[in-house]
């Protein structure tokens, strides 16, 4: 494969790896985290939470905690009757979306267990702890529904006044669209001549599970009140604050110091700050609140839980005609932020690199009482993806070839770009041959092929499964007339600033907010490059509301291709503005002048001046140009014009042990195009972490609610992150196309590990013991479910196992039986 | 109040504290040492490690007034004027953090890693950084680094004063 | 999270523990390594009103040999236990069962007397050491007394250490040449045991004459596969398969979400066979 684009010209910065700029005080502990704040005279707060999942509150009696030493006040909402601002959804995906009110405390209904009832503020979290005890709250329990599938009964309410759990219903049709044709119409011709996988898939319910637990100071001291919070979004929590309490947004500054994670999980604006705020208004002293690892898990907002019910169509060879999605997605308690439109954004992914030619997305959203549901890293991709990358290996089965064969006849080819997808949306790069031929190399694919059929022959209890997962994603969030199609709340710009110090350093503020992207040490890879100045000359400033005024924060891998870009135009703007200066430093006209290594030089001459030197003299301003104000700083607002959309192909080998159903991971390859990396190392790690998370959703993690709707999974002994000891070192490359929509070529890749291996390990396993007939195993895929797969494979109960939403469907055989060419 | 003398970082400190106090708390609120921090409350996290009396411990699920008499080494205690500890480097080297919230904990376990196994096998240092979780990396950088400081003169030592220039 | 309050007293002998232990009645708590206690305390799960640390009691830490028996002293960390040459000469299963508990960190403060008294059944120690015939020995104000293994372990969380009653030691009689391997089976790393077995052999010349064999997580104590054992007498090293199918006979696995107790009875069987082959390999 040779069709890889080449890297842009060479430069100075861009593609190195840099070692990072944040790491120093981070590896010596001289970090800023929130909860490392105290100030004069800081109150302690400690939340009283409900442990029922519906409830009406009949009484709160505070008065044993109020009197308890160094207790300053016990608060219920009702002594805040003008509220305290609200938990707003930003994104209704209807009109007539049902969005109850989410308020940071219960007045008299709890929908869902860990909801607020009352606060205690003391002069420790000790002391506040200790008289949260003693608030005495009576419940009247009502019944509770958790399950999607019985919220749409409508049987019991999450939500007795809205009438019903239905949010919204939300469809795309191809024909109806005008991008494709009738999904129905291809599903007809094929289960007369075709083939139909029917499958539903669940996307069991996950915690983002940042190792930060949240944590809010906020100090109504002075003219302004400062809020420092651990979140992704300061730019939108102060927005927010000022929509739904009144407060000027003027007199609000939000800070996000370090923060440690998010993964989606901090984006949400939280009771919990609404409540810190509001109490230390009301007593005008500052006043902190930080959860424990058991609240987090409990009370910050949870991701994914879907049920998926899929129906793909395609020809006796193989080559896919049809995709019809029919998506369940548990909203919890509220409609989040963006709860409801993370389901949404999978419309656009399901049928991902694939020329189907028809297609139809429904997407049902219901209210429950759980923990409200949000982004979690990938946010509607990773559903969707593993969605199709399993029916692209039960088609694989189906038709009897390699699931990488299958695919290759079904995907774009790489002349093919730009190319239209059935739901509208424009790929302008990508290269999936060349990623997957690449992948398939580093991971020595037919050898591992030959070891499984060996494996086979010989009957060794631990068998050996490959999984393939060719992903793309779409990130980047977002053109900000899309957003506007959509309803969503705000638009999907970002915002970038450049401060030429007259002392030749370099000051970059961005309007995105990491917490652990290194964003300091890319975004001043990009500007030395532009500017010509030194990396280390160049300082980052973000998480700020007073510093980087404006901006739409970090999430959806959006940083570099929305941030980034503005960074770079920023940078544009100041070489520009400059230039005039340099000429007249120089005594040259304008035209006469090229920008190139930080200097301004006369053509033709040795004659020039440094972009720094430019600087220094504007700031002493004592010779330049009458019809000039002295400055080069500029600043750039970008709206990105599409989103981005990477791509690679993921292999993964898995050994099932039969005997005790216990999967370990073999061998991981992945091969992402990510178009131009601006840090091989920052980007080698965030496909680490990705991964991880990823195979964590296929292998290890659940969030299960008991009967009640007690959270079983509320701590870190049951809610099993994996270790060192679980994983392994993972092979990792790119191949490059370069993004048509931005400067740099650059695409999103904070999400993509995740996206692509959550099916890469499920079909591996599924590989492994398919010749069983086993054609599913639910996630988390764990050694008990493996192993009650095993035991009731070959029996009626796995062909019942499988849905079939037409009774008459052509193709009720057991696809397990017929993948012979599936490596057997 | 208990009355608790304790070594933290080379100083000596003196304090009344509540029996109920976690070292963690000790460190952070009493010493204002918040290099060290809190990542859960089941000991499961680890991002609360420091060591008592050169072997690693949760600091968490150590008493303040259990450590009376005794020396804890903490994150902050590391880097000397001469410089970052070798574990420090290595993990800045091999892009072994990215939020940076496991890491004080984890770069102490990982001196412990190397105080127990001088040349470890990937597995050791598997095996020994068991009781640290990490949600960003997926750990594949973190075994590198500690791979690659066990190469490193000192890296097993608790203060880089002892390193051998 | 923060525990309760409660009064500390950090005793210097077994007599005045026991008199601290005396006078704070049902409102005392032990603290011996506290690597389970304090997570306890933390989640406000327990709020005693006096903790009684016996982290600075002289004599009840360390390891030695008492003729045929080896003494560990009940606050001995298991890291001392899983390093120390005459555990893994004389008592080789406690010592690869103790290495597996829980991860570094604990390992150097936990203890092995607080992990056996703690009781809980998916601890990792309480397995081996009812296979190795261990005694436990137990200081009370009416002096001292020894309960056999098989007697301490009565319930869910429960022993035979009584109120007011201290352990001191744990002797294990000597197992010298014995093969032994304990079998852990989780999830993930850091997790409580879903089953394990400890298994520890003598053979000679390839062929089993004695075998012992404790399970963890398959009741609400830690138990004897004792049809196991009479089963591997006199069977070849290489052949235990059969002899192992047994294993789960007799016991009463709990469910939760790592598995039923079918999968857990199951798990027992290959575990046990895995269990007993490594053993007598080694």
């Amino acid at each position: 494969m040779t069709a890889v684009d080449e890297r842009p010209a060479e430069s100075a910065e861009i593609g190195k790896a840099r070692r990072r700029k944040e790491d120093q005080r981070l590896i010596t502990g001289r970090t800023k985290w929130t909860d490392n704040i105290v100030l004069p005279g800081m109150l302690h707060l400690a939340m009283v939470r409900s442990p029922f999942a519906h409830a009406k509150v009949t009484s709160i009696d505070t008065e044993a905690a109020k009197g308890a030493t160094n207790v300053v006040a016990v608060y219920t909402a009702a002594d805040f009757p003008d509220g305290m601002g609200a938990c707003a959804n930003a994104w209704p995906i209807t009109p007539e979306q049902v969005t109850p009110d989410h308020l940071p405390m219960v007045t008299e209904h709890v929908a869902c267990a860990g909801e607020i009832v009352a606060v205690v503020v003391a002069r420790s979290a000790a002391a506040a702890r200790d008289a949260a005890e003693l608030v005495d709250v009576d419940y009247e329990e009502l019944p509770a529904v958790l399950d999607a599938k019985e919220a749409l009964k409508d049987e019991v309410l999450a939500h007795p006044d809205k009438g019903t759990n239905k949010s919204a219903f939300w469809r795309l049709d191809s024909a109806e669209a005008g991008t494709g044709g009738s999904v129905d119409e291809a599903i007809a011709k094929a289960r007369e001549d075709g083939i139909v996988i029917e499958r539903e898939y669940r996307q069991q319910r996950l915690v983002p599970a940042f190792m930060e637990p949240r944590s809010t100071v906020v100090d109504p001291t002075g003219e302004q009140v400062t809020m420092w919070t651990s979140t992704q979004v300061p730019h939108i929590l102060r927005f927010l604050i000022a929509a739904t309490t009144g407060m000027p947004e003027s007199k609000i500054r939000v800070i996000a110091p370090d923060v440690g994670g998010g993964f989606g999980g901090k984006l949400q604006t939280t009771p919990e700050e609404f409540i810190t705020l509001a109490v230390a208004r009301k007593l005008g002293k500052p006043a902190k609140y930080t959860e424990t690892r058991s609240e987090s898990l409990l009370s910050a907002h949870h991701g994914r839980d879907q049920y998926q019910m899929l129906t793909l169509a395609a020809t006796k060879d193989g080559t896919v005609t049809g995709l019809k999605v029919d998506l369940l997605a548990n909203l919890g308690a509220y409609v989040a932020i963006v709860g409801g439109g993370v389901p949404v954004l999978g419309a656009w992914m399901f049928h991902a690199i694939y020329k189907f030619p028809a297609y139809q997305f429904n997407c049902q959203t219901v209210l429950t009482n759980t923990t409200w549901v949000d982004a979690y890293r990938g946010a509607g991709r990773p559903e969707a993806t593993f969605a199709i990358e399993r029916l692209m290996d039960e088609l694989a089965a189906e038709v009897g070839v390699d699931p990488l064969e299958i695919r290759e006849k079904n995907w774009i080819k790489h002349e093919e770009f730009p190319f239209v997808s059935v739901s509208g949306m424009t790929y302008d790069s990508g290269n999936y041959e060349a990623a997957t031929a690449r992948a398939k190399e580093l991971f020595g694919y037919d050898e591992l092929r030959a070891e499984q059929k060996q494996r086979r022959q010989s009957g060794d209890p631990v068998q050996l499964g490959i999984g393939v997962s060719t992903f793309t994603e779409m990130c980047g969030l977002a053109p900000s007339r899309v957003l506007g199609q959509l309803s969503y709340g705000a638009g999907g710009w970002e915002s970038a600033a450049i401060r030429m110090l007259p002392t030749g350093k370099v000051e970059v503020i961005t309007g995105t907010s990491p917490h652990g992207q290194g964003h300091e040490t890319a975004w001043s890879q990009i500007v030395a490059d532009r500017l010509g100045v030194p990396f280390d000359d160049v300082e980052v400033l973000h998480g700020d509301t007073a510093i980087a005024y404006k901006g739409l924060d970090t999430y959806g891998s959006r940083s570099l291709v929305v941030g980034g870009e503005a960074v770079v135009r920023a940078a544009d703007k100041v070489i520009e503005k400059a230039k005039p200066f340099a000429a007249h430093l120089l005594e040259a006209s304008v035209d006469d002048l090229e920008f190139k290594d930080g200097r301004y030089a006369v053509k033709g001459t040795d004659k020039g001046v440094g972009i720094t030197e430019v600087a220094l003299a504007t700031f002493a301003s004592h010779n330049y140009p009458d019809h000039l104000e002295p400055g080069i700083d500029a600043d750039a607002t970008y709206d990105p014009v599409d989103f981005s959309f990477p791509h690679g192909t993921h292999l993964c080998a898995m050994e099932v042990d039969t005997e005790t159903g216990a999967s370990t991971i073999r061998k991981y390859v992945c091969v992402d195009d990510i178009g131009q990396v601006i840090n091989p190392l920052i980007v080698e790690g965030q496909v680490h972490g990705g991964l991880v998370q990823g195979i964590a959703q296929a292998l290890w993690e659940e969030a299960v609610y008991d009967d009640n709707g007690t959270l079983v999974t509320g701590s870190f002994v049951d809610y099993t992150l994996p270790t060192t000891a679980d994983t392994i070192n993972f092979v990792t490359d790119n191949t490059t196309s370069l993004a048509t929509t931005n400067t740099l070529g650059t695409k999103g890749v904070g999400e993509a590990g995740t996206i692509a291996s959550t099916p890469a390990v499920v079909n591996a396993i599924v590989d492994a013991v398919r010749d069983r007939g086993i054609h599913d195993i639910q996630m988390p895929c764990t050694p008990a479910r493996v192993w009650a797969a095993l035991q009731s494979a070959g029996s009626a109960e796995v062909a019942q196992a499988q849905p079939h939403f037409h009774e008459e469907a052509a193709n009720n055989a057991d696809p397990g039986t017929t993948g012979e060419g599936s490596g057997s | 109040m208990t009355r608790i003398t304790v070594t933290v970082d080379g100083a000596k400190y003196s304090d009344d504290v509540e029996p109920r106090t976690l070292l963690v708390h000790y460190l952070r609120e009493t010493l204002g040492k918040v290099g060290t921090v809190v990542g859960c409350d089941t000991s499961n996290c680890g991002a609360c490690t420091v060591h008592l009396d050169g072997r690693s411990v949760k600091s968490c699920n150590v008493l303040a007034v259990q450590v009376d008499g005794h020396e804890v080494t903490t994150i902050e205690g590391l880097a000397t004027e001469a410089g970052l500890h070798p574990m420090q480097e290595s993990f800045h080297e091999h892009h072994a953090l990215q939020c940076g919230y496991c890491t004080p904990g984890m770069i102490m376990q990982a001196i412990d890693v190397l105080n127990t196994h001088p040349d470890p096998t990937e597995e050791q240092i598997r095996l020994g950084l068991e009781g640290n979780l990490c949600r960003c990396t997926g750990y594949h950088n973190i075994v590198k680094a500690v791979a690659a400081a066990a190469k490193a003169p000192g890296a097993a030592a608790v203060s880089s004063s002892k390193v051998g220039d | 999270m923060i525990p309760s309050s409660f009064e500390y007293v950090a005793p210097t002998s077994v007599e005045d523990a026991l008199a601290a232990l005396a006078e704070a009645g049902d409102e005392g708590k032990v603290l011996a390594g506290g690597q389970s206690l304090l997570p306890v305390l933390r989640m406000r799960l327990n709020a005693p009103e006096k903790v009684i640390d016996l982290g600075r009691v002289e004599g009840l830490r360390g390891i030695r040999e008492d003729g045929d028996t080896i003494v560990i002293g009940a606050m001995t960390t298991h890291d001392e236990v899983a390093n120390s040459e005459l555990v893994k000469e004389h008592a080789a299963l406690l010592a690869k069962a103790t290495a597996e508990v829980a991860d570094p960190q604990i390992r150097h403060r936990g203890t092995l007397g607080g992990a056996i008294v703690h009781a809980d059944p998916a601890g990792d120690l309480g397995a081996p050491v009812l296979a190795l015939d261990a005694e436990m020995v137990i200081a009370g104000p009416g002096g001292e007394r020894t309960v056999a293994a098989k007697d301490f372990f009565t319930d869910l969380f429960e022993t035979a250490v009584g109120d007011g009653e201290l352990l001191t030691a744990i002797r294990i009689p000597k197992h010298t040449g014995w093969g032994a391997h304990y079998e852990k089976f989780v999830r993930v790393a850091h997790q409580w045991s879903i089953v394990g077995v400890a298994a520890t052999v003598k053979a000679d010349g390839g062929t089993i004459s004695e075998a012992k064999i404790g399970l963890t997580n398959m009741g609400s104590t830690p138990l004897r596969a004792a049809s196991v054992e009479a089963a591997l007498a006199g069977k070849s090293a290489s052949d235990v398969a059969d002899a192992c199918s047994s294993a789960a006979d007799g016991t009463n696995p709990p469910s939760d979400l790592n598995g039923d107790a079918d999968y857990r009875r199951h798990l027992a069987t290959v575990l046990t066979s895995r269990a007993v082959a490594a053993a007598a390999a080694g």
